[in-house]
């Protein structure tokens, strides 16, 4: 059953993408006419999207940085330690 | 151990352990089942009769056994409930001892939670240590060996600085050992020493590299034991006498987010899903560190919670090595046909790592980040907040996508091999994915359970508030969007990371060095010297008296001699050359001996 529901939404994967593109602009949206900010703690939070805007830089800084960084030499053969 | 009718829950596991490789082998697997039962039935009998119990008289000193109080009883709740799931997991494992020492390694968990002065945390401490590396050793591939003893080397360490600090401690406070808040806003070196003690323990940078080394290495089941146990019996003990120590709220970020950079990097699943222990008990270090009442009732239910999504992840791609015999990115891939309630289970761990709402995580992890917020400490509540994006980055994504779709790097071999696991380990981790959706969905049922418990109702008001969920929503559903845009980035790489831990792995390497060319070097600079200067002058007078020897003194000694060797055959042919039989002539010739003088 699981396989097949798999199999399903990848045979559909374009119309899935567009629709987690509309989840994404309905989640914001509601967000921005629906959600009050009286449990914001900091100013930056009234921005509108600014969450959705956090997660996504977020997720691109930790994957550059740490790429940087482990290509600065912190990435090694798999051997390394082996005599 | 035994006072007032309270029974210690480490004792029936310790003489639960002991019986074990005794019994019949139609009885074990129940047996299995039924020791962790009664350890978690004993924890649920303290629930409410708070006070001391188990005080043992020893030396000098009066010895605490059983402290039960709120902040022990969520802590044994969980981690006894976490030993029967693990030794479900385990039920098919035939190697006694690995049951043995995995129940001995809880035992010591569960006593340094009970216990209530140094001397006996201490006791459990090393039983802790000593008991898990076993679960490295039975892993028994050649590299384990070594493994095990950097693992044991790092902690015996640790355990020195605990005990420096406790034996300072004691002479400081004129023999005091309860053992209890430390007295954070005077410390002092005794303070810092038991604090190394406890961080190395929590894996905190940079006493931390022994985590993804030894947990990555460790067998199946040991790894889903060693994921709940050591770092957060440390939490506890950091929670009981460190709450409120501010250096812990850097510590605690740092950790957080140098777990999720070498997660970036790691190719092996059970390595970066140890990197991403390090990360979320940052998240607990840092709200001890924060220590209000909101954040201690934050860092308890996230090591709760944490407990179980870990364990449920160490089990999900642990059955993937059981099953494959492979746990890195670069051999595995588009496993969802072969492995499809593995990779639910393994989604569920995932989902409540990342804190996604109707998750255990985010009842729990958000606790300490509204603790950080409520405090003004904006800096770390947001870098916190950053580290979460990373967690649903690597585990949430990373680690389904890589093993269970991307590119298939599967061999012949493993595809043919791949397959959901036993019965039982998927019973195991069916009930972990239960209980992370449960705690997710039902609030009460962990908060009902925290030490502050006016604090916890307040916050249990506001964490499916709108705002709450919104927020989280967005910044986990956008982290999506970059992983997918950026996800060649991503594509795992067959090498590994150098990390604190090659500084006493080459520094090792560097004492071999040492001994085998300087002093070497040394050493035979020494032995030619000799020669020359003694030596050789040696040798020629020893060459005359060879001589004198041999044409004067012989001619005297050899008539004796001939004498002597009369003798020595005679006494040669009464020695069969077996020992029992000489112990027979020594002690016949005394028992003559003895009675000749007591009749003559």
């Amino acid at each position: 059953m699981i396989v097949k529901l798999i199999d399903f939404l990848r045979d559909r994967l374009q119309l899935v993408i567009r629709l987690s593109y509309v989840g994404l602009a309905l989640l914001v949206a509601w967000d921005v006419l629906f959600v009050s900010k009286e449990h914001a703690h900091t100013a930056v939070e009234h921005i509108p999207g600014f969450w959705a805007v956090f997660g996504f830089v977020a997720c691109v800084v930790i994957i550059i940085v740490s790429k940087w960084y482990g290509h600065l030499g912190i990435m090694t053969r798999e051997d390394y330690y082996d005599n | 151990m035994i006072t007032d009718f309270w029974l210690h829950p480490s004792l029936i596991l310790i003489v639960g352990a002991l019986i074990l490789p005794f019994l019949p082998k139609w009885l074990k697997r129940p047996y299995l089942v039924i020791v962790p039962t009664l350890a978690f039935l004993d924890v649920l009998s303290m629930q409410g009769q708070y006070g001391t119990f188990g005080v043992v008289h020893f030396l000098d000193w009066f010895l605490t056994f059983g402290r039960v109080d709120a902040l022990t009883m969520v802590f044994a709740y969980i981690m006894t409930l976490m030993c029967i799931i693990g030794t479900i997991y385990g039920l098919h494992v035939e190697d006694d001892f690995q049951h043995v020492a995995a129940w001995l390694y809880v035992a010591g968990s569960l006593g340094v939670i009970f216990c209530g002065d140094y001397l006996v945390l201490f006791l459990f401490w090393e039983l802790m240590a000593f008991a898990s590396v076993f679960l490295v050793w039975f892993r028994r591939r050649p590299e384990s060996l070594g493994v095990g003893y950097r693992y044991l080397l790092v902690h015996t360490a640790g355990g020195l600085a605990l005990l420096a600090g406790l034996v300072l401690r004691y002479q400081a406070t004129g023999g005091d050992l309860s053992f209890g808040p430390i007295g954070v806003g005077n410390p002092s070196i005794s303070t810092y020493l038991i604090m190394i003690g406890f961080l190395l323990n929590a894996a905190v940078p940079p006493f931390h590299a022994w985590l993804p080394d030894a947990y990555g290495e460790a067998t199946v089941t040991g790894a889903v034991f060693m994921c709940a146990f050591t770092t957060k019996t440390a939490i506890y003990a950091l929670a009981r006498a460190f709450a409120g120590m501010e250096i812990l709220v850097p510590l605690g970020v740092c950790m957080a987010l140098y777990g999720v950079v070498y997660a970036v990097l790691e190719n092996d699943a059970r390595r970066l899903l140890a990197y991403h222990i390090i990360s979320q008990v940052g998240y607990m270090v840092a709200g001890v560190g924060i220590g209000t009442e909101l954040a201690i009732n934050g860092a308890c239910a996230h090591a709760f919670a944490h407990i179980l999504y870990k364990g449920l992840l160490f089990m999900g791609c642990g059955s993937v090595l059981h099953m494959t015999g492979k746990s890195k990115f670069t051999d595995l891939g588009g496993l969802y046909k072969k492995m499809p309630k593995t990779f639910v289970f393994t989604l569920i761990g995932g989902l409540s790592i990342s804190a996604f709402p109707l998750f255990s995580g985010f009842v729990s992890k958000s606790m300490i980040v509204a603790a950080g917020f409520e405090e003004h400490i904006y800096w770390a509540a947001f870098l916190l907040t950053l580290a979460s994006a990373g967690t649903f980055l690597h585990t949430g994504l990373k680690v389904p996508y890589f093993i269970w779709f991307g590119k298939n790097n599967c061999s012949q071999e493993t595809w043919d091999k791949a397959a959901d696991p036993p019965w039982n380990m998927q019973l195991a981790m069916g009930v972990a994915a239960f209980l992370c959706i449960f705690i997710g969905c039902y609030t009460p049922y962990l908060y009902n359970m925290l030490p502050y418990q006016e604090e916890a109702r307040h916050y249990a008001q506001l964490v499916y508030g709108r705002y709450h969920v919104s927020e989280s929503l967005q910044i986990l559903l956008f982290t999506a969007v970059g992983f997918f845009l950026l996800i060649k980035k991503l594509a795992p790489e067959p090498k590994i990371s150098i990390d604190l831990d090659w500084f006493y792995r080459m520094g090792g390497r560097g004492f071999f060095w040492l001994a085998r060319k300087p002093i070497q070097w040394a050493d035979n600079c020494v032995s030619e010297g000799y020669r020359y200067v003694g030596l050789i002058p040696l040798m020629t007078t020893a060459n005359f008296w060879s001589w004198f020897d041999w044409h004067a003194i012989d001619g005297v000694v050899d008539g004796l001699a001939k004498t002597v060797r009369g003798v020595g055959g005679l006494v040669r042919r009464t020695q069969s050359g077996q020992l029992q039989y000489n112990i027979f002539y020594a002690v016949s010739f005394v028992a003559v001996a003895l009675v000749l003088y007591v009749f003559a």
